[in-house]
C-alpha cells in the first residue's frame, strides 16, 4: 500500500470522529437526536430533517453488500492491487458506505452479510474494509 | 402536442472532434459557435445570453465570453456534468420565457484526450477514495451489478447496446468507430470493472459543440426551420458517490422525464427517435427504464436484438453515441445536435425516416441529475 500519500482524506470537523475512530478499530456514523435516524458521510446538520442535534454513535459493523464489482484497471496508486473489490455496504443501521471486500472473491454476492475489519494503511491512516460474515 | 412555440434551437454544430492535438478548450468553442451562428444564419452580434459547462478555468463563462468577442447580458456556466447542456436549453427557454433575451449561445469544448486532467478529491468524496473506486465507470459498474443480480440482465443485453449504437456510427463519418462491431467483441474486450469492458465504455475524444436557441420572433429569422422545445424536465439526485442514491437501478430521469413528456403532451408512441446519455451500456438501459419506454428491469430485453439498430425499431443514439462517435467529457450537447439534425432531415444514410419528435436525455455524474428535453418540429 505504498504511495498513497497523497490519498489521504481530508481531516477538518466533518471527518475527525471517523477517521480517529477507524485507526481505534471503531466504525463511527451519526445519529440525528431529533428524526433518530442514522447518517453517513458525517456532516454537521442532518440530511433527513435539517437538525442541528447530530450526534457521533460507534455503528454495529455489520451489514450486507448492496452491491459490489471486481475493479480490473485503477488509478495509481491502486492499479498495482487489481483485481480488487469495490462495495457499497449497506450498515444495518441502514446507511451505506463505500468499502472494500477481502476474502476468497467466488464467494462474493450481493445481499450477503459481511463485518468489518481494519486495514492499517500506516501510522495515520486505517480504513475500515468488510469481509463475508 | 399541447406545447407552446416559446423557444427554439435554431443552430447546431461540432468543432473538430476525435484528436485535435495542439487545440485548447477555447480554440473548440470558438469554432463550434462560429459554425452553430453559421448555421442559424445569425452573426456574433445576435448574442445576448452564453452558455457554458466545464472546469478548465476558475470562471470559464468570463474567459469564454472574452475570448468569443462577446459581452452577454446573461451567463451562465452550470456544471452538472453530462446533462449540464439539456439543463442550459431549459433554462435558456426559461429566462426567453421571462423576456429576458432573444438568442443564446450555448458552447462546449474538451481536451479530454490529448490533455486530460484528473478531478482532486473533494470534501464529500474523502470517505471513499481512499478505498480506490475508479471514478465514473467503479460507480456505473456498481448500478450494472444491481441490475443484473436483481432483474437477471445479462453481459449480452449490455453488449446490445454498444453492437447498435456501432451500427448507427457506421453510417456517420463523423464518428471516430465505425469498424464493424459484434457481441462477442464486446465480450472478449477487457474487463474494467465487472461486469463493464472496455467496449461497455464510452470513447474519450477531443472535441466541442454549440448550440443556439431563439425565441419564436428571432428563429423566424433564422436560416434553417426552428426545432421547438416542446417539453422539458430536470431533476438531481446526488452527487457523485453512489452511496447517496436511493436505488442504484432507477435514474432521476423518472422524474424529469415524465415532467418533460407531461409538458410536452406527448406519449412514447409519438417519440420518432431517442438520444440518451450513453457513458456506458449500463446507463442507456437503466434510462430507457426510468423514461418509461418499458418497465424496471425489462431494459435488457428491451434493447435485444439489435432493436435499437438501424432498422430496427427504436431508433436510439443515432449518431454513433458516447460510445463509437465521439464522447469528449460532456456528451450532453452532442445528443442535442443529432436530435435537431434528425429533425431536419439532415442526417443521409442514418436518417430516420419522418423524424418530427425526439426525446434528448442527458445524464450527469454517476447516474446524479438528468435533464430532459422534448424537441419537434412544425
Ligand atoms: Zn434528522
Amino acid at each position: 500500500m505504498k504511495g498513497m500519500m497523497h490519498l489521504k482524506p481530508l481531516i477538518d470537523d466533518d471527518s475527525r470522529t471517523f477517521w480517529e475512530g477507524a485507526k481505534n478499530h471503531k466504525l463511527m456514523i451519526q445519529w440525528c437526536n431529533d428524526c433518530k435516524k442514522y447518517i453517513f458521510y458525517p456532516r454537521i446538520i442532518c440530511p433527513h430533517c435539517f437538525s442541528e442535534h447530530v450526534s457521533w454513535v460507534e455503528a454495529s459493523g455489520q451489514g450486507r453488500i448492496y452491491s459490489y464489482t471486481v475493479v480490473h484497471r485503477a488509478m495509481p496508486p491502486f492499479n498495482e492491487q487489481t483485481p480488487f473489490v469495490v462495495a457499497i455496504v449497506e450498515l444495518n443501521e441502514g446507511v451505506r458506505m463505500i468499502s472494500r471486500i477481502i476474502g476468497d472473491r467466488e464467494k462474493i454476492s450481493i445481499d450477503k452479510p459481511v463485518s468489518v475489519v481494519y486495514e492499517k494503511i500506516d501510522d495515520e491512516l486505517t480504513l475500515p474494509y468488510f469481509q463475508l460474515s | 402536442m399541447k406545447s407552446d412555440r416559446i423557444a427554439a434551437i435554431v443552430g447546431v454544430a461540432e468543432s473538430d472532434l476525435g484528436v485535435v492535438p495542439g487545440s485548447n478548450v477555447l480554440r473548440l468553442q470558438a469554432q463550434a459557435a462560429k459554425r452553430a451562428l453559421d448555421d442559424a444564419g445569425f452573426t456574433k452580434d445576435d448574442v445576448e445570453a452564453l452558455f457554458t459547462a466545464g472546469n478548465w478555468a476558475r470562471f470559464p463563462g468570463l474567459m469564454l465570453a472574452e475570448y468569443l468577442g462577446i459581452k452577454p447580458k446573461y451567463l451562465d456556466a452550470t456544471d452538472i456534468g453530462g446533462s449540464s447542456y439539456e439543463s442550459h436549453v431549459i433554462h435558456a427557454m426559461a429566462a426567453i420565457q421571462a423576456g429576458l433575451f432573444d438568442v443564446a449561445l450555448i458552447t462546449y469544448g474538451s481536451t479530454s484526450r490529448t490533455s486530460p486532467t484528473r478531478i482532486p478529491s473533494s470534501l464529500t468524496l474523502r470517505y471513499e477514495d481512499p478505498f480506490g473506486i475508479p471514478s465514473p465507470i467503479g460507480h456505473y459498474a456498481l448500478a450494472a451489478m444491481k441490475h443484473m443480480h436483481q432483474y437477471g440482465t445479462t453481459s449480452e443485453q449490455l453488449a446490445e447496446v454498444a453492437v447498435a449504437t456501432r451500427k448507427w456510427a457506421m453510417l456517420n463519418e463523423k464518428a471516430y468507430k465505425r469498424d464493424p462491431l459484434n457481441i462477442d467483441d464486446v465480450l472478449n474486450s477487457p474487463m474494467v470493472a465487472e461486469p463493464l469492458h472496455v467496449l461497455d465504455c464510452c470513447l474519450v475524444s477531443d472535441g466541442g459543440g454549440a448550440v443556439v436557441v431563439a425565441s419564436a420572433k428571432a428563429a423566424a429569422r433564422a436560416k434553417k426551420r426552428p426545432v421547438w422545445v416542446l417539453g422539458h424536465g430536470e431533476m438531481t439526485s446526488h452527487n457523485n458517490s453512489v452511496c447517496s442514491m436511493p436505488d442504484l437501478t432507477v435514474t432521476p430521469a423518472r422524474e424529469s422525464g415524465r415532467r418533460a413528456m407531461e409538458m410536452a403532451g406527448i406519449t412514447h408512441k409519438e417519440i420518432d427517435v431517442t438520444e440518451v446519455y450513453d457513458s456506458f451500456t449500463i446507463t442507456v438501459i437503466l434510462t430507457l427504464e426510468a423514461l418509461g419506454f418499458c418497465k424496471p428491469g425489462e431494459g435488457g430485453a428491451f434493447v435485444s436484438g439489435q432493436r435499437t439498430a438501424p432498422g430496427g425499431d427504436f431508433p436510439l443514439n443515432t449518431s454513433g453515441g458516447g460510445l463509437s462517435y465521439c464522447h469528449p467529457g460532456l456528451f450532453g450537447i452532442f445528443l442535442l445536435i443529432e436530435a435537431v439534425r434528425q429533425l431536419r432531415g439532415e442526417c443521409g444514410e442514418r436518417q430516420v425516416k419522418d423524424a418530427k419528435i425526439a426525446l434528448v436525455n442527458g445524464t450527469g455524474g454517476t447516474l446524479s441529475t438528468t435533464a430532459t428535453v422534448i424537441l419537434g418540429r412544425d
